[in-house]
Formats: C-alpha cells, sequence, structure tokens
C-alpha cells in the first residue's frame, strides 16, 4: 500500500510571529515540520507496517533552501519526498497550494493521501479537500481513528455530537486529528539514513501550473491589518491559601455566583 | 457595486439549524441582499426557520443516502451556480461538514475561499475579518476575481436574530452524480453522552491545560465545572497529549466560547488558544508562572498551583451547597 502524506514546513508557532511588507507571513527564520503532520507521517507508517508492503511518500510545497522539516518525517520512515519549490509560489492561496499538491500526488498514485486537519501556521482547513476535488477522490475529515481492510478505509470521523463510523473506498483522502496515533520521534539510525533518502525538487513549470500560483491566482487580497480590541490585565494575586475563597468573591462580584 | 444576492449554507442540527447557521442568516439580511439558503436532508422542515431569519428561498439538496455532506451540497450549489448565476457572496458556517463542503466548492468553482472569518462589512463588496496572531491582529481581506466568493465563518462572530420572516419558499436542488467524490459513507453515528451545559452555549467555562500535570487530573475541571453549571475546556497542549477529546478542545483549532466567564487553569495562554476565549465576558487564570501570558488578559488572576487551588475552590462551591 502507498501513502502520500502531504506536510508543511512552517516557523517555529513558539517564536514571534509577523507578517511582512506584502501581508505575507514572515517566513525568513528557520523552518520545522509542523507537529499536526506528525500524526499522518506516523498513522502512514502503521498503516504501511500493517499492509506489508508499500512505502509513504512525503509531499510538501514552500522552501527548498531549509530542509529539516521534510528531513524530520524522512527520518520518522518515510521512503521519499516531492517538495514543489518556486519563488512564483509566494503568496499562494489555499486553492492554489491544493493544485500545486494535486499534481504532485499524480505523479506517485497513490492508494491514500493524509493530511492534518489544517496547517498551524495558515489554519485555512481546506486544502486537503480541495486536493480531494481535483484528484476526483473521496474523502473523510477529522479521523481519529483509521483502518484499511482490503480496498476500504474505515475511519471513526469526529462529529459535533460524538462520532461517525465512515467508510469509503481507496484510493482516498483522509486528514487526522492530532492525538490518533502517538507520533515516533526518529531514531539516531532514521536521522542518518534520511539525509540519503532521495527527495525531489519541482518547481510549478515541472508540474505545468504557472497561472494558479501567487497573489494574482489567489484572487484575493489583504485590504488591510488591524490591531484588534486589546483587553488589560486585571488584579493578580499571589496565592497564600486564600485563592479559592478569592476567586469565589469574584465569582459573586459578577454574579455567577 | 451592491450586494444584491447572498447564499447561506444552513446545517440541519439536532433540532432546527444550528445557530451558526442562524447568525449567517442574521448577518447575511443586514446587507440589502436577496438572502437565499441551502440546506438537506429534510430541507421542507426548516423552510419556517430559515424564513424568520432572513432567507426568502430554501434550496434542499434532500436526501444525502448517507454519504457525507461534502460532496453531494457542493455538487448541487455548483449546479445552482449553474442555472441561477453566480451570487455575490456563499457563506459557510465553520463546522465539520461546512469546511468540506466550502473546500469541495473552491475546487469545483475554481472559486477561492476565505475561511476562519469572524466579521464582515461592506463596500461595495465583502470584507472579510480574520483573527491573526492570537487574535492580536486583525487582518481584512476581499475577493478581487469573479464571484462567488467563498467565506466560511466562525461560531459566534454574530448574534442570530429573528427577522419575523415568512417562511422560506423550498426549492429542489438535487446533488447529481457525485462519483468517486461522494463514496464516503457513514455506517453509523455515535452520541457521546453529555451532561451540563454545551461548550459553546454555557455561561460558564472552565478549562485546563498542561499545568494540570496529568490526564487523571482532568476530573478537577469536570467537577468544578459541574458545581458552576459550567462547561468543560481544554487547551490544545492536553487535547494533542489525548488526555481529553478534541470536541473540549477551545482556541483557534477548536471552538470558540463566548461565556460570562472563563476559567483558564494551568494554561500558558498560547496565541492559539487566547483566540477562541478573548471574547468571554470575564477571564479567571491560575497559573503557577507569573509571567504566563494569560495574565495578560486576565481580569481576576492567580499565581498558584491548581492542583491545590482547585481542590480548594471545589470543596468551597461543595459546602455553599
Amino acid at each position: 500500500m502507498n501513502i502520500v502524506v502531504c506536510v508543511k514546513q512552517i516557523p517555529d508557532p513558539a517564536a514571534p510571529q509577523s507578517l511582512d511588507g506584502s501581508h505575507n507571513l514572515d517566513r525568513s527564520g528557520k523552518l520545522i515540520l509542523d507537529e499536526a503532520d506528525t500524526y499522518g507521517v506516523e498513522m502512514a507508517l502503521q498503516l504501511v507496517d500493517k499492509a506489508g508492503s508499500g512505502e509513504v511518500t512525503v509531499v510538501s510545497m514552500g522552501s527548498a533552501a531549509d530542509l529539516a522539516g521534510v528531513r524530520n518525517a524522512l527520518a520518522m520512515g518515510a521512503a521519499k519526498a516531492i517538495m514543489v519549490s518556486d519563488d512564483a509560489l509566494r503568496g499562494t492561496d489555499a486553492l492554489g497550494t491544493a493544485k500545486v499538491l494535486a499534481e504532485a500526488i499524480k505523479r506517485v498514485n497513490p492508494d491514500l493521501v493524509l493530511c492534518a486537519t489544517e496547517s498551524s501556521d495558515g489554519y485555512t482547513g481546506t486544502t486537503p479537500v480541495q486536493v480531494a476535488e481535483l484528484l476526483g477522490l473521496p474523502s473523510i475529515t477529522f479521523a481519529k481513528s483509521v483502518t484499511v481492510d482490503g480496498s476500504t478505509v474505515k475511519v471513526d470521523r469526529q462529529t459535533e455530537a460524538g462520532y461517525d463510523e465512515v467508510t469509503s473506498p481507496l484510493p482516498c483522502v483522509l486528514t487526522v486529528t492530532a492525538g490518533v496515533v502517538e507520533p515516533r520521534y526518529a531514531s539516531f539510525k532514521g536521522i542518518m539514513a534520511a539525509k540519503s533518502k532521495p527527495v525531489e525538487i519541482l518547481s510549478i513549470g515541472d508540474l505545468g501550473l504557472a497561472a494558479v500560483t501567487g497573489p494574482a491566482g489567489a484572487r484575493q487580497q489583504i485590504t488591510s491589518v488591524v490591531a484588534a480590541e486589546s483587553r488589560a490585565a486585571g488584579e493578580k494575586h499571589v496565592d497564600e491559601g486564600n485563592a479559592a475563597q478569592e476567586i469565589i468573591t469574584f465569582l459573586e462580584s459578577i454574579k455567577v455566583l | 457595486m451592491a450586494i444584491s444576492n447572498i447564499w447561506v449554507v444552513v446545517e440541519p442540527g439536532t433540532s432546527g439549524l444550528t445557530t451558526t447557521s442562524l447568525e449567517l442568516l442574521t448577518n447575511a439580511r443586514t446587507y440589502g441582499a436577496t438572502v437565499s439558503a441551502i440546506t438537506w436532508e429534510n430541507g421542507s422542515s426548516f423552510a419556517a426557520q430559515a424564513g424568520e431569519y432572513g432567507a426568502t428561498t430554501l434550496f434542499d439538496v434532500g436526501s444525502l443516502g448517507g454519504a457525507l455532506p461534502g460532496a453531494p451540497v457542493a455538487s448541487a450549489i455548483a449546479a445552482l451556480v449553474a442555472s441561477q448565476g453566480a451570487p455575490d457572496a456563499i457563506l459557510i458556517p465553520t463546522s465539520y461538514d461546512g469546511r468540506d463542503i466550502a473546500g469541495r466548492l473552491s475546487a469545483r468553482l475554481d472559486r477561492p475561499v476565505l475561511t476562519n472569518v469572524t466579521g464582515l462589512s461592506d463596500d461595495g463588496g465583502l470584507v472579510t475579518e480574520h483573527p491573526a496572531f492570537g487574535g492580536t491582529q486583525i487582518v481584512k481581506a476581499k475577493f478581487t476575481g469573479e464571484g462567488p466568493g467563498i467565506i466560511v465563518v466562525r461560531a459566534k462572530s454574530f448574534a442570530a436574530e429573528s427577522g419575523g420572516g415568512a417562511a422560506a419558499n423550498v426549492v429542489s436542488a438535487p446533488a447529481g452524480d457525485t462519483g468517486a467524490t461522494g463514496a464516503a459513507k457513514i455506517v453509523t453515528s455515535h452520541v457521546e453522552e453529555r451532561t451540563g451545559p454545551q461548550l459553546e452555549e454555557a455561561a460558564v467555562v472552565v478549562s485546563g491545560g498542561r499545568g494540570l500535570g496529568e490526564a487523571a487530573n482532568y476530573v478537577l475541571i469536570s467537577d468544578a465545572a459541574k458545581l458552576l453549571n459550567g462547561a468543560a475546556g481544554a487547551s490544545r497542549a492536553i487535547v494533542d497529549a489525548g488526555w481529553v477529546p478534541y470536541s473540549a478542545q477551545v482556541g483557534q483549532t477548536g471552538k470558540t466560547v463566548k461565556p460570562t466567564v472563563y476559567i483558564a487553569c494551568g494554561i500558558s495562554g498560547a496565541t492559539q488558544h487566547m483566540v477562541g476565549m478573548k471574547g468571554s465576558k470575564n477571564i479567571v487564570a491560575i497559573n503557577k508562572d507569573p509571567e504566563a501570558p494569560i495574565f495578560q488578559m486576565a481580569d481576576f488572576g492567580i499565581v498558584g498551583d491548581v492542583l491545590k487551588v482547585l481542590p480548594e475552590l471545589i470543596t468551597a462551591l461543595k459546602a455553599r451547597g
């Protein structure tokens, strides 16, 4: 069973974030593998293990100057990576990204495509389903459990009220929630092996997609960025054994108690 | 160019349309445009409610035959765009199915989608507002190409208010053949037992984070929530760690809550969490670290150990009866 996992290299969420002059997220610093993607990588590795054959391919779009995030997925156990990287991709929106990923995925012709429910930096949350539509495939989002039985995938899908058991024929696109599996840490052996695993770097010309990318392809623009109404800090007390009582007094003052 | 035509995707809920659907209808009718709604399964049963909140026409996709809504509903909307012409905008609630519909529709129509919208205004076309960087900044955006703009709006961005309109005129809008894209089918639905108010509706929300130390201590959060007649929430950190289900998550990737009081216990206040709760009327924070960012927005902060303060609070609340 061959599985593609879509991953994204993002600026470290723990570091300060800002927009550049064109209202794009500043990505000039160090990039890491989005933690949200590690669940898909782990799930894919487990499914391939269980199937007994096949491999995991990582597909990504972004700067190829820093491949640490993609190498991290390879170190976990993915066999190879495709990175679509092109200056013309800067400012590409979710649909443009989906068009790029879909073209790259076609080259692998996988049985299953796994994605996070959304990236941790842009969090549009529509790209995986756009990819599915562009590839003409079914999709199941918010999977919290995934099993493959022959040519069918069975998923427990998170809902407002609980969860639904959903089935779909393969090939299919899934988004997996955090916590669906426990992502492994890359072993030293894995890290060393990742250095020599193939990373194919493609331009949008290689995919034949020039028109869909960049700000013009996005057909949307940021008109302004303004400061939100901020909340002022209120009282702060160090607990001296009476914190519970102080909270109750506060709750009484706002008439919750 | 005035906004003359808005379509709103309205989702069937457990009793009537979902609250977010009604919020979107309420907002859609403020632009002086013709508002139409799109729903599925048992459309005619929602005609009165859709009309009351502002829709004059209700397009009914009908039974989905167990398929997940994303593909068939997007297919039906694409067919409507072809037969009726494109509206200025299509508003869709942020929900599990809403995002699926938006993504599918965007790819089908080859039109962009704007998500995580928390505000809308009219400057000849719709301008969307998106919280960025933990809600400290608001990014405003608009579509530049041909319509329809697909706009996915977060819950609680607007208040839902009845407009007193007559029942909407129900028009059948079948999905047509969705082929492989519609092949994902629901086999069984499981409803998880829940007591007390819903997280998004509760007047009091008690949320726990990493500061609880371990999963077993989350019971302190649920106990305190129960005693305050509230709902229990969680930070992304402990949802990712598998302590509590995703449905309890408050934040950018989870739910948006605006209770009378939000009590953050052992939550440092990562920007991704703040987006989901900064609209709370009052915020109480308990955290060991006096420098935790959560204190910058707390009306009442306790620098202390949640594992000590919460049991005392629970005892005191029990004593009050």
